[in-house]
């Protein structure tokens, strides 16, 4: 190796316009990974729908879905991307302790779905080995479940942050931003689902 | 949604502001986030995986030397097959391509510091070893035998430990290669020095977006398709167990979706790396760089929509067989845009013989061979009868050996210099590129006439009629794994005592030969400017570098 000399350091002072300034790409980042991700859940849609096909009956007698429980879901998942919204909304204009009140509202809401989720799996009377539309049922919820697990702890370590003053600002709010796309991802899947799993299933 | 995007000044690639001075030999074993220790971690990571899957085909090689089964038990040899060629992508071309050249240079052409995101970086190259391990590993427990497609029903009935372990080291790689991808992009599109727009940027970093996109769109599917198997083996469910109303068939859907551009995504950063190789080694501007450009972005797309041509005989309807002849047919035809900008790029040119001219060349013919091959197989009549027989191996390993492999040696031969300083011996190299070019052809070859004549892939025992000709594809096997023995001695020799290489030993133009040898940390003092084309030589700043300040 040559011994390179010391690349010059930065003055830490704010403001510094020098080729070793990094720009932050994290949001442009996340939206990247997140096509990645559309194409995981396009590919379940396509194993479901494969399969929806193949069946003479859809889903299968025995294992029919309920629809009311998930209905209520769908209605506190879709109106918790509005209220995350107002956390967005509420740090542009610098004021944290609305990002916080309006964070802590999303988390509980999504809270409220896993456990709505979790209490539907208890009740539904079959498994994950029934059938195969039991084994995407429950795969695909489940896969989805993990994501709105996901979206929560991103929620959560946004309120973690949040508690030391000045980290995130008006202009300063990367991380706020990305968990707020996340949660929007989770929500979009969420409604694509309801529709594929149970608007589909009463159709038929 | 927020616009926070705001210069956040002050700030380096995250960690090196610690790290004014140049690595050390141990920081290669650490978790580092500079672009070009990763990139030299890929490579040397792969190599060693590249080694241990040869020696696997090695040994298959000798037990196809007799027609039975005398040296393996023939559920090892299932075991070695199904690593090997497991190891060979997974572990060998895509992280070595991708990872390797791929992080090492794109920063550098483009004229970055780093890649986009560093320490994602290095947490994509730190998933490959568990990888790696899980796979070895599996041997404990009998090795997945069910090939590298791990088709159900045989995936579900065979070694399940050692197939779920299988299927984790996949997901683990994939991940890896998802997140590098992410990085490229970004990194491509948002950190490219200002002085370079979009039609100057080396054909390599084209290739590499091109790579990138495909990684980003086929890998989930591929992901979803083994967490479905995975639960199947081990959680009871029946998504590929026909007799409770599954379907085998979506599993070769899901498998082919991915595994048809991971060909795309181990050829494509090598046609990257010729395109770079052949103007510098026959002094002359590329042929055609609009249309290598177009013709990789065409590969990217089409190569989405040609995964059925592997799944001709399995029951596949005759629209679906004659729409997939088609796309597969289309999809040859950028290759062969490349291929001729390449030829045309080399007429009239001063060629040097260097290695890794010689490699490219090398390439060249053997890629040509492999394709046309591939172009047979692509046409659902042939394929019927073709399907599952040695014709298919001679094909693919004419494309991913006479292709990728090749195509790495002479990346390595080339930028060897950059990344150590230090010059390889041509000699060596030399011997090394005939040893190469003979092994493969003797090994590869003569599969077409056992292909043609029946003989079937994936089998320890064989008809009698067939000794002749598997015995010369032993001894060529033999051939291919001496010929590594020059080029170890020579790595090893030259990264120590090599003659020193200086900033641009090739008078290349391309930004990577601007700075020092190996490159500093943050890899400028003065971020280059970019005066003329990657590949302008023999007009006006020929054999200058491209910049106004250099970095030693």
């Amino acid at each position: 190796m040559t011994t390179a000399p010391t690349p010059e350091l930065l003055p830490t002072g704010a403001g510094v316009a020098d080729d070793h300034a990094h720009h932050d790409y994290r949001v442009f980042g996340l939206l990247t990974f997140l096509v990645s991700e559309s194409l995981m859940f396009g590919a379940l849609f396509a194993v479901f729908l494969v399969f929806r096909g193949e069946f003479p009956q859809w889903p299968p007698e025995d294992t029919e879905v309920e629809l009311l429980l998930p209905a209520i879901n769908t209605l506190i998942l879709v109106s918790s991307s509005f209220v995350i919204h107002y956390g967005d909304v509420a740090i542009k204009k610098g004021n944290v302790a609305g990002l916080r009140k309006w964070y802590a509202l999303t988390a509980l809401m999504g809270a409220i779905f896993l456990a709505g989720q979790v209490y539907e799996y208890a009740t539904l009377g079959y498994g994950l080995t029934t059938n195969v539309f039991a084994n995407c049922f429950y795969v695909m919820t489940g896969f989805h479940g993990l994501h709105v697990l996901v979206g929560i702890v991103l929620i959560l370590g946004v309120l973690w942050r949040s508690r030391i003053p000045g980290h995130y600002t008006a202009q300063k709010h990367v991380g706020v931003a990305m968990a707020e796309i996340y949660w929007h991802f989770v929500d979009i899947i969420w409604v694509m689902l309801f529709v594929l799993i149970y608007i589909l299933a009463v159709v038929n | 949604m927020a616009q926070a995007q705001i210069p956040v000044s002050g700030e380096y690639p995250i960690g090196q502001e610690q790290h004014p001075a140049p690595w050390k030999w141990y920081d290669y074993f650490t978790f580092n986030v500079d672009h070009k220790v990763i990139g030299i971690q890929y490579l040397v990571f792969s190599f060693v995986f590249y080694l241990i899957g040869g020696l696997m085909a090695v040994v298959m090689r000798t037990e196809l030397y007799t027609p039975d089964a005398d040296l393996l038990d023939p559920n090892l040899y299932n075991a070695l097959l199904t690593n090997h060629g497991t190891i060979m992508i997974f572990g060998w071309v895509v992280p070595a391509a991708i990872g390797g050249f791929g992080n090492f240079l794109v920063p550098l052409m483009i004229g970055a510091r780093d890649m986009a995101f560093p320490r994602l970086n290095a947490l994509a190259f730190w998933m490959l070893p568990p990888a790696g391990l899980l796979l070895l590993g599996s041997f404990l427990f009998g090795g997945a035998q069910s090939g590298w497609t791990a088709y159900p029903p045989l995936s579900l009935i065979t070694a399940n430990t050692a197939q779920s372990m299988w299927c984790l080291s996949i997901i683990l790689a994939g991940t890896s290669s998802i997140l590098g991808s992410v990085n490229f992009i970004v990194t491509m599109v948002k950190m490219r020095v200002p002085s370079m727009p979009w039609d100057k940027m080396p054909l390599f970093c084209w290739a590499m977006l091109a790579t990138s996109i495909l990684a980003l769109l086929s890998t989930p599917v591929l992901a979803v398709g083994l967490i479905l198997l995975l639960f199947d083996i081990n959680f009871g469910t029946s998504f590929f167990k026909p007799d409770a109303g599954g379907n085998v068939i979506i599993y070769q859907h899901l498998f082919w979706f991915y595994s048809h551009p991971a060909v795309y995504l181990m050829i494509l950063p090598i046609f990257g790396i010729m395109s770079e190789v052949i103007p510098v080694h026959s002094r002359k501007p590329i042929f055609g760089y609009k249309a290598i450009v177009g013709s990789s972005l065409v590969i990217c797309m089409v190569g989405l929509f040609v995964w059925v041509h592997h799944m001709f005989t399995s029951g596949t309807p005759p629209w679906m067989r004659m729409f997939f002849t088609v796309s597969t047919l289309i999809v040859a035809v950028p290759t062969g845009v490349k291929i001729f900008s390449w030829m045309a790029t080399l007429w009239g040119g001063k060629i040097r013989y260097t290695s890794a001219m010689l490699f490219a060349l090398g390439l060249l013919i053997m890629f040509v061979i492999g394709g046309l091959s591939g172009v047979t197989l692509g046409t659902a009549p042939v394929d019927v009868h073709m399907h599952d027989t040695y014709y298919v191996v001679a094909h693919f390993h004419y494309v991913l050996f006479g292709g990728s492999v090749f195509g790495l040696y002479a990346g390595i031969y080339h930028w060897f210099p950059k990344m150590t300083g230090r010059m390889l011996n041509e000699r060596l190299g030399k011997i090394h590129f005939v040893l190469t070019l003979i092994g493969a052809n003797l090994t590869f070859l003569p599969m077409h006439i056992l292909g043609t004549q029946g003989m079937p892939r994936r089998v320890a025992m064989y008809d009698p009629q067939f000794t002749q000709i598997n015995q010369i594809c032993t001894i060529g096997a033999f051939v291919l794994a001496f010929s590594v023995i020059p080029f170890l001695v020579n790595v090893i020799w030259s990264w120590r005592w090599g003659e020193k290489a200086g900033d641009n030993p090739w008078r290349a133009l391309t930004l990577e030969w601007t700075t020092a040898s190996p490159p500093i940390i943050e890899n400028w003092h003065h971020l280059p400017v970019v005066t003329h084309g990657p590949y302008d030589y023999g007009r006006a700043g020929q054999g200058k570098a491209a910049v106004t300040t250099s970095g030693s």
